[in-house]
């Protein structure tokens, strides 16, 4: 069965290439998540070269930050990748945090670990949403957003935001959780893993999705870590990094929790990685309800806040990848830098190279497998 | 392969030495720092002269790094623009810095894209926001901001 | 009462009664197929339109209607327009062979299995067509694309049909109808088993299900107007009426494909348990079983995703050809055999 095209056969004449044609998968197309444009040259439907075009929500957000104090950039964190919102706005509240040496009451912190593995299964329920949407498979959009419902509800109900929270602050969080929280959480914990088996065998092992996403976009670990590419596309490949494991921050070391990784490198592998990643989540969500301590959810925080001089850095692991925030102090109260590193930039850079010679279904579901967040990509 | 720092400050410190005539060097030597992590986040920071990031890049990249990000910081009352490379290493918990200054009049120096290849889009928006240019790059256009932008603005001195 | 059952007049009653049938078969099988998709995705479906959604239909045929009829320029005039027509004509004239009850058939010909597959290449001709003449890549490569499916998909249609040809030995519609009188078990889908004329005939029939869903370019087989990546394929210059001839045809066209296989396996106007049948029950029993494989039609397009092109052609290619020819021979050897003792 023919996946991809090493070479492309010559004309009639012999020479090189036959016709080829520049397909614009524009900014308005239902296939990409967000206005991504991918200028595909293609030799019918193989495709020789897809370049992506960036660039269509690019608002500055790091221009931003220099005209806006520590504080209040805080609301810009979470609309980067609004899909993922809790883990943006820790990786800049933790960075402050460490370059001002807050402490953090362990309350806090177990809270942000409870929202934030939330955060990421909501975020992972999108995605395979709209992936299988892509795939032509219409229905598990709905039921993906029905299981969401339930975390936004619960999310809504300490912060009173839907989408992009802004409920992390520096030393802690703005309010601390209540009673019912706790016992819509511990309900919802309940009732994801027949749903998740539920998804396993419709869906998971329907053959046809199978045959469209097995042996589908390879991209080697060297490749991964060439381009940067973190999150499920490295560990699809075989690599166990995540950034709780191997850089940990907060209080993820407490939790007993697994590294799903995949070796065979295609898009079934990173599909996979992201199903038992939301399982491991509510691993981790039901060990920090266990282990919720008392106390106060908010440290000591100076009333006007200025850092030392100095760059620093802090990095999470968001529902995509690896995001790291580096800010750059000059002693004043608005940063002198802030630099984000998104996951999804570097997952798309490989694209070019890892969908030469590839037909268009294919690579289109290999796009989809990557999770693009495209305000992720252009911030 | 799980590489240690000492063997990271024996390796950069081969980048000791004159710097090549032909680039205009700044007033930097190469540096090399072992950083207290829980404060700033990064284990290893090395200052090396423009000419020396593709060696250093090449280091990296065979002790087994991956590129995090590439980036750029207008330091405008020095009159110099600070260059930053951010690697991660995927088995253990070791991050490095490799930071250059070039000078605002001339902000030039060579591409990493051949070693790391994810370099490129990261070279191409500093190029972007700043106007830092990398020698060598296979395309220095306008990414981020829109096709006909002739501005940089992260510039300390950009007017909207 | 003589001037109705006049030749002419009772074929005219028959074509305008066939237009209608698909007329209103085209408009409400799409709001049956928006609120059964509705339902399997755990939401209500188009409920705003009079009482529980019945005017759907008659709030878009309206908007289709008032929606200028715009020609692209630099299209092929002349195809752009010929190719809703070229689409819609084929199902309205296989239905005029189709026995709907006992004598309620517009023109009961001798080769009526014969004209509803020779139309039913035809569509093919006209998605071409449109996708040619609309002058966009997308529907080009949509119309390359629809070509190759279908090829590939007639043949085991038609191997399949064979096989039910000589296990029927006519062509002629209402006669393969009337051969199944009798109980539920005698419906050619189960008499080739307790007979054992032909234990294969349920095989045959899954192949002729899913060629019926190539053939009519729905899901999982839709590559032609693979929504996420070609937009809307071979339509995606259409608009207004145009594109709602396309539409109703492919919905006349899914009536075509159920009706036939109706017809071949299910019986037809037959009634399943012997009692109940005659002019007004008949008609009941074959939409009944019509509409019940429709909704089967529907339910697998929400359920599956799509195939790959190449899955799809290697499906067709490698495993239904060799499956259908094998029951062919099959049935021929069992029939001389049969004969021989």
């Amino acid at each position: 069965m023919i996946v991809r095209k090493e070479s492309i056969p010559p004309g009639p004449s012999g020479e090189a290439p036959s016709e080829t044609f520049v397909l614009n998968l524009g900014p308005q197309h239902p296939a990409a998540h967000g206005v991504l444009r991918v200028l595909m040259t293609m030799d019918g439907e193989w495709i020789t070269k897809a370049e992506p075009v960036i660039g269509y929500i690019h608002r500055m957000h790091e221009k931003m930050g220099e005209n806006r104090t520590w504080a209040q950039f805080l609301p810009n964190t979470s609309r980067i990748d609004y899909l993922s919102a809790m883990h943006y706005t820790h990786a800049f509240v933790g960075a402050v945090e460490r370059a001002a040496k807050i402490e953090v009451p362990p309350r806090a912190e177990y809270v942000r670990v409870i929202t934030s593995e939330l955060n990421r299964i909501a975020s992972h329920m999108v995605w395979w949403g709209a992936m299988l949407a892509d795939l032509g498979g219409l229905t598990p959009f709905l039921y993906a957003f029905d299981d969401r419902e339930l975390i936004l509800d619960l999310l809504e109900g300490i912060c009173g935001a839907r989408l992009t929270y802004c409920y992390y602050r520096f030393g802690g969080l703005c309010n601390d959780i209540d009673d019912d929280f706790v016992q819509g959480t511990r309900a919802f914990v309940k009732h994801m893993p027949p749903r998740l088996k539920m998804y396993r065998d419709l869906v998971t092992d329907n053959i046809i999705l199978r045959k469209r996403l097995t042996g589908i976009g390879p991209i080697s670990a060297e490749m991964c870590r060439k381009y940067g590419a973190t999150g499920p596309v490295i560990r699809g490949s075989g690599v166990a990094y995540d950034v709780r494991k191997i850089e940990p921050y907060s209080v993820y070391p407490q939790f007993d929790f697994k590294i799903p990784t995949y070796p065979e490198c295609d898009s079934m592998a990173r599909y996979l990685v992201r199903m038992d990643e939301m399982e491991q989540s509510l691993r981790i969500i039901e060990q920090a309800l266990d282990q919720l301590p008392a106390g106060p959810v908010m440290g000591k925080v100076p009333r006007v806040l200025k850092l030392p001089p100095g760059d620093y850095c802090y990095a999470v692991e968001a529902a995509r990848g690896r995001f790291m925030v580096r800010i750059v102090s000059d002693g004043k109260d608005t940063p002198y830098r802030v630099k984000l590193r998104t996951p999804s930039f570097s997952n798309l850079s490989l694209y070019e190279e890892a969908s030469k010679g590839m037909i268009l279904p294919d690579a289109l579901a290999m796009m989809g497998s990557l999770d693009l967040v495209i305000p992720d990509i252009d911030r | 392969m799980k590489p240690s720092i000492e063997q990271l400050t024996e390796a950069f410190s081969c980048l000791a030495g004159p710097v090549p005539a032909e680039v205009t060097a700044p007033s930097w030597p190469v540096a090399v720092y072992t950083v207290d992590a829980n404060l700033k986040g990064y284990h290893f920071d090395a200052a090396v002269s423009p000419a020396q990031v593709v060696t250093a890049a090449e280091i990296l990249d065979r002790f087994g790094f991956g590129l995090d990000a590439v980036t750029g910081v207008d330091w405008i009352a020095q009159n110099e623009m600070e260059v930053v490379y951010d690697y991660f290493h995927p088995e253990i918990n070791l991050r490095v810095v490799v930071r250059t200054r070039v000078p605002r009049a001339s902000p030039e120096l060579p591409t990493i894209s051949p070693v790391f290849p994810g370099a490129n889009w990261h070279e191409r928006e500093t190029h972007d926001f700043f106007g830092i240019r990398f020698l060598g790059h296979p395309n220095l256009t306008p990414f981020l901001l829109p096709e006909d932008a002739d501005f940089h603005p992260l510039r300390k001195d950009y007017q909207p | 009462m003589r001037f109705l059952s006049l030749e002419p007049i009772r074929i005219l009653l028959y074509l305008v009664g066939i237009c209608a049938f698909v007329g209103a078969n085209a408009a409400y099988l799409v709001l049956a197929e928006r609120k059964i998709a509705g339902r399997i995705q755990r939401r209500p479906g188009p409920n705003e339109a009079g009482y529980g959604g019945w005017l759907q239909p008659v709030a878009d045929g309206i908007k289709l209607l008032v929606k200028q009829v715009m020609v692209p320029p630099g299209t092929d005039g002349l195809l752009y327009r010929l190719a809703p027509l070229m689409v819609m004509a084929p199902p309205l004239i296989c239905l005029a062979v189709v026995p709907f009850g006992e004598d309620l058939v517009a023109r009961n010909i001798n080769v009526g299995l014969l004209l509803v597959f020779s139309l039913g290449s035809v569509n093919v001709m006209a998605l071409m067509l449109g996708g040619w003449a609309s002058r966009n890549k997308y529907s080009v490569i949509s119309a390359a694309r629809v070509v190759s499916q279908n090829v590939a998909y007639e043949i085991p249609m038609l191997l399949v049909v064979i096989t039910m040809l000589l296990a029927t030995g006519t062509l002629n519609l209402n006669e393969i109808i009337r051969q199944q009188a009798g109980w539920f078990w005698h419906w050619n889908i189960l008499r080739g088993i307790w007979t054992l004329t032909n234990p294969l005939i349920p095989v045959t029939f899954v192949i002729f299900f899913i060629c019926m869903l190539a053939e009519t370019n729905r899901a999982p087989f839709d590559m032609a107007e693979a929504e996420s990546e070609l937009v809307a394929g071979a339509f995606t210059e259409y608009g207004g009426m145009g594109f709602g001839v396309f539409f109703m045809a492919e919905y006349a066209n899914i009536v075509v494909g159920c009706s036939l296989a109706t017809v071949l396996f299910f019986g037809g106007w037959q009634s399943p348990i012997g009692i109940l049948s005659g002019p007004i029950w008949g008609p009941l029993w074959f939409l009944g079983k019509m509409y019940a494989l429709i909704f089967v039609v529907i339910w697998i397009r929400w359920t599956f995703p799509r195939t790959q092109f190449y899955g799809l052609l290697n499906l067709s290619w490698k495993i239904l050809i060799p499956l259908s020819l094998f029951t062919l021979l099959l049935s021929g050897a069992l029939i001389t055999l049969t004969k021989l003792l």
